[in-house]
């Protein structure tokens, strides 16, 4: 039995293969690409929009919103980003009601490519809101003693999300496999689609937890600016509250 | 007994034992994480947008502890490095 998609080689011409999942991914970005570009070409902004603008609307809006409730107040710079990751695990999982159709993220090395650009991104988005050293200095938090733990909890973090993303789907693909071995008419069909349900919660979990990711790396100098500016309401809090109290007392 | 065999029933029961355990306890976590979330979502309705990707967000972390389990089981039934050296010895005989 495959365990995964990568195995299935299409064409091999010396060190170059090109497997199943390299060729569902590129079919897949294709079909996506093309689609938002048709969708996009005319945009209308009053009057009535065609429903697949609506859709896509739906589903930006809806990214954005979510993306700022992490904690990332100006979501437009992250979207990119994150919208691309959702929208890719999503529709990986999602294109599993076609018959004959393995998605590439059941396959390790699609996840941890896509777990390298989370790995690579967090700081990049670190370093562009706090400049070099500020995002350094995020290691070194609360002690320098934690500094090792921080880098491996940072590669760590990078190795789990790959696996996470990649059992999740392969063993989806795994138990339809084996079911279709054991009770093959109907049994499957209720697996798959409780395999569409986990598959759009693995998108939204891989999205969020880079989203959680990138708002730690780039949030931290308000932390502090916070942490200041606490004693002072405590210090109200606690002059109205004896200020209430002492009448009783 | 040969090596053959040892090899084979060792991979085996390993392969259940670890699935089975690697269910168990994240089940038991999953539960404990749930029933705590439900508590606190009937206790401040308000916030149960956060309280939902918390949930989400920790069910996740706590369900990948059993995914990696059923992965290495899963390696140890179709891509296991000891079975494949005893069936190259075999072959080479």
């Amino acid at each position: 039995m495959n365990l995964t998609s990568d195995q299935q080689i299409f064409w091999q011409h010396g060190f170059v293969k090109l497997n199943e999942t390299i060729v569902t991914t590129w079919a897949m970005m294709i079909v996506m690409s093309l689609g938002s570009k048709l969708i996009t070409r005319k945009l209308a902004t009053e009057g009535t929009i065609s429903r697949w603008q609506g859709a896509l609307e739906i589903i930006v809006t809806g990214m954005e919103k979510q993306i700022k409730d992490v904690g990332l107040s100006q979501p437009k710079k992250y979207l990119s980003f994150l919208g691309t990751l959702f929208l890719f695990v999503a529709t990986a999982s999602l294109c599993t009601v076609l018959p004959g159709y393995k998605p590439p993220t059941g396959s390790l090395s699609t996840t941890a490519a896509l777990a390298l650009c989370v790995f690579v991104a967090v700081p990049l988005y670190g370093i562009r809101e706090q400049g070099l050293g500020g995002y350094l200095k995020t290691y070194m938090k609360p002690t320098f003693i934690m500094l090792p733990f921080n880098i491996i909890s940072e590669l760590s973090r990078t190795l789990a999300l790959a696996v996470r993303l990649f059992g999740n789907m392969m063993s989806g693909v795994m138990i339809i496999g084996i079911l279709l071995t054991i009770t093959p008419f109907l049994f499957p069909i209720v697996m798959t689609a409780l395999g569409l349900l986990t598959g759009m919660v693995q998108a939204y979990i891989f999205s969020i937890l880079a989203a959680v990711y990138i708002a730690a790396a780039t949030r931290a100098p308000k932390l502090k600016t916070d942490l200041h500016a606490q004693p002072k309401v405590n210090h109200l809090q606690s002059s109205t509250f004896e200020a209430k109290r002492s009448p009783n007392g | 007994m040969d090596s053959n065999t040892l090899v084979a029933i060792v991979s085996i029961a390993t392969a259940g034992l670890t699935t089975g355990i690697g269910c168990m306890c994240p089940a038991l976590g999953e539960g404990r994480s749930v029933a705590t979330a439900l508590t606190a979502l009937a206790q401040q309705p308000d916030a149960s947008a956060t309280i939902t990707r918390t949930l989400f967000v920790g069910l996740a972390m706590i369900e990948s502890t059993a995914i990696y389990c059923f992965v290495v089981s899963m390696i140890i039934i179709f891509a296991n490095p000891f079975w494949n050296h005893v069936i190259a010895q075999t072959g080479a005989k």
